[in-house]
């Protein structure tokens, strides 16, 4: 295909945009300010500037159209449909950022007076009462930023309960191989070894090679349920038992509880610490724009090694709780403030708009969307495990098998054709993974023509198409980039050419 | 005649004397994809037999790199962390990741020879 040459650069409407260091233009302002009054320099001791501040200087509309332009390219949840697996990009109702735009809300201050702010922290309280109830558990930490930092104040409360019991000789924390890359990455900012389990041939943890590995030394074991492949780890009464007959904690991974809400109390299963991804499960923005959330689930065991603050119902009204009470041992501190509070007021609007019955016919919908996913492309595409799946539906690349199509190959022409791709390579535990996780929040139209162009994309790669898909993607402004090069030599840091 | 063995988890090691040079095979360079860094032991570290030794990490994955056999690092391949992309191009050779004293040499009998591993890859087909 040839590709039409234009004297600007730019492709119709789609502008070449340059950064906004290169868009300096010496002199231009946005704002004229008055001459400051003199000023006596020595009374800033050694904090004068010594030289130009490295900013641009740019006109108010050159700034604008800049980010309007910028903003423009991104493509999200509200461009189109977003099936990225292991990652709930369920649509962000608009009733929640009204919520979150009410003057009370938005325009308080972390610092008020407490009595200043009951209504922030019934929002909190509230928030926690649901997630409390959801999951079963008696305590939640509200502070975490988001699911990483909720897996690693989930660990330092197991890490607290074992030096609490003198067994701080537990160093080894389990990991399924199939985990999410931040669960080995917490356990060892909490200074833990990690030791990985292997899947069974059906998806699942090899319940007797985890039960092999469990030992005076182990600390916990993180697994997430519904598992990275989709599919709901059926024995994990069974591993709970033994991972607490061995003295260690059990934590899930909360990443995929969309699958589940409404419909299985975690608590149940006998799992001690959870973390909740408000941005995922409860549709609050997340990507480029987030922030995320990551409030944590404690069991009765860990709840005492909460980490501060959390809110109590005192004489007065609510209070936020800053320091050490009877009773209680917190770790310590995991945010600034009292945690994502903008993030909570969407979350708990969302589910106070859905309501219980809501809520669990969401998660049976995300479920029903994947099952139509995997029922509609499974013999196109290589399902990796026999049906039904959770909330996401797994393939790998036997399908290309012979075409020289790769799974990298097939996600770039699923870019020229409109889409955002799936999650590629993850899990690890099937080659070539192929992720897809549609949400409740897809209507079967949109499913149904996704599903006719990942047909059409396999009937191409079989046919030989292969050059085809090599090139792709082929009408983006960019074309395939040099991802290796960038992994290599990352540039981070814009230097003017001079430099 | 290569005198290479190796792991089902697709590490090699060739023994010269007491000296025993590690690297990742061929196969799995190329399941790996563009290797884009690495980490290696530094001399001096004990590694036991199939604990973690070094890391790779390409486009697609990262991945441990474990020990074949226990051992005293003599020396890690500086090469391959300024340049991960030789990793891609002589896996099974220049771009080696780490060289060890060997503990036990007795446990060199647990790794597959050349033959032995050639088959155990057709099996992973």
């Amino acid at each position: 295909m040839s590709e039409p040459m234009t004297i600007s650069g730019n492709r119709a409407l789609l502008i070449e945009e340059k950064l906004i260091f290169e868009l300096d233009n010496p002199g231009s302002v946005a704002i004229d300010l008055p001459e400051p009054a003199p000023f006596d320099l020595e009374r800033l001791g050694d904090a004068p500037r010594r030289g130009r501040v490295a900013l641009p200087d740019l006109s108010e509309p050159q700034v604008v159209r800049h980010y309007t332009r910028l903003s423009q390219k991104n493509y999200g949840i509200d461009s189109g449909f977003y099936p990225l697996g292991s990652c709930t990009m369920k649509h962000n109702p608009r009733l929640s950022e009204k919520v979150a735009r009410l003057p009370g809300l938005a325009d308080l201050h972390p610092l008020q007076p407490q009595k200043t702010v009951q209504g922030a922290l019934e929002v909190i309280d509230s928030l926690a009462h649901w997630l409390k109830e959801l999951t079963g558990m008696p305590a939640v930490a509200m502070s975490p930023a988001a699911g990483a930092h909720g897996e690693w104040c989930g660990l330092m409360a197991i890490r607290s309960a074992h030096e609490d019991k003198g067994e701080s000789h537990r160093r080894r924390v389990l990991v399924p191989e199939s985990a999410h890359g931040t669960n080995p990455a917490s356990a060892a900012m909490c200074g833990y070894s990690v030791d990985p389990i292997p899947a069974l041939e059906n998806g699942r943890v090899d319940v007797a090679a985890l039960k092999a590995k469990l030992g005076p030394d182990v600390a916990a074991l993180m697994l997430t349920n519904p598992n990275t492949c989709g599919l709901f780890e059926t024995e994990i009464i069974e591993i709970a038992a033994a991972v607490h007959g061995a003295g260690a904690y059990f934590y899930c991974d909360g990443a995929n509880f969309n699958a589940i809400v409404g419909r299985v109390k975690i608590a149940d299963l006998g799992i001690d610490t959870m973390h909740i991804n408000l941005h995922k499960t409860f549709a609050t923005p997340h990507g480029g724009g987030g922030p995320g959330a990551g409030p944590t689930v404690l069991s009765a065991a860990l709840a005492p090694y909460a980490p501060v603050p959390y809110v109590v119902h005192g004489a007065g009204g609510l209070e936020m709780v800053e320091g050490k009470r009877a009773g209680a041992k917190p770790f310590g501190r995991v945010k600034g403030f009292h945690g994502q509070f903008g993030v909570f007021i969407r979350a708990l609007a969302y589910i106070m708009s859905m309501g219980s019955d809501g809520l669990r016919q969401a998660s049976s919908d995300a479920v029903l969307n994947a099952n139509y996913l995997l029922a509609s492309l499974k013999d196109d595409l290589s399902a990796s495990f026999d049906g039904p799946c959770m909330h996401e539906a797994l393939f790998d690349d036997r399908f290309l098998k012979d075409t020289g199509v790769t799974t990298l190959d097939f996600a770039k022409a699923m870019i020229d054709e409109g889409y955002h791709p799936m999650t590629m390579y993850f899990p690890l535990v099937v080659h070539g993974a192929l992720l897809m996780e549609p949400t409740e929040t897809e209507s079967k139209d949109t499913l149904d023509q996704f599903i006719a162009v990942v047909r059409g994309l396999a009937a191409k790669a079989k046919a030989g198409a292969a050059e085809d898909f090599k090139a792709a993607p082929r009408l983006t402004p960019r074309r395939r980039l040099d991802e290796t090069l960038a992994a290599r030599s990352p540039v981070l840091r814009w230097k003017p050419a001079a430099e | 005649m290569s005198s290479k063995r190796f792991t089902k988890d697709h590490e090699w090691i060739d023994v010269e004397g007491d000296i025993g040079t590690v690297g990742i095979s061929d196969y799995a360079q190329h399941a790996l994809g563009d290797v884009v860094f690495v980490e290696v032991p530094e001399a001096g570290r004990e590694i036991a037999k199939g604990a973690e030794a070094a890391v790779v990490e390409s486009v697609k994955a990262a991945s441990e790199v474990y020990s074949p056999v226990s051992g005293t690092v003599t020396a890690g391949n500086a090469a391959i962390v300024d340049q991960p992309g030789l990793v891609n191009e002589a896996a099974e050779g220049a771009a080696w990741f780490f060289k060890l004293k060997l503990a036990n040499p007795a446990e060199l009998n647990d790794l597959m020879d050349q033959a032995a591993y050639d088959a155990y890859l057709k099996t992973l087909e």
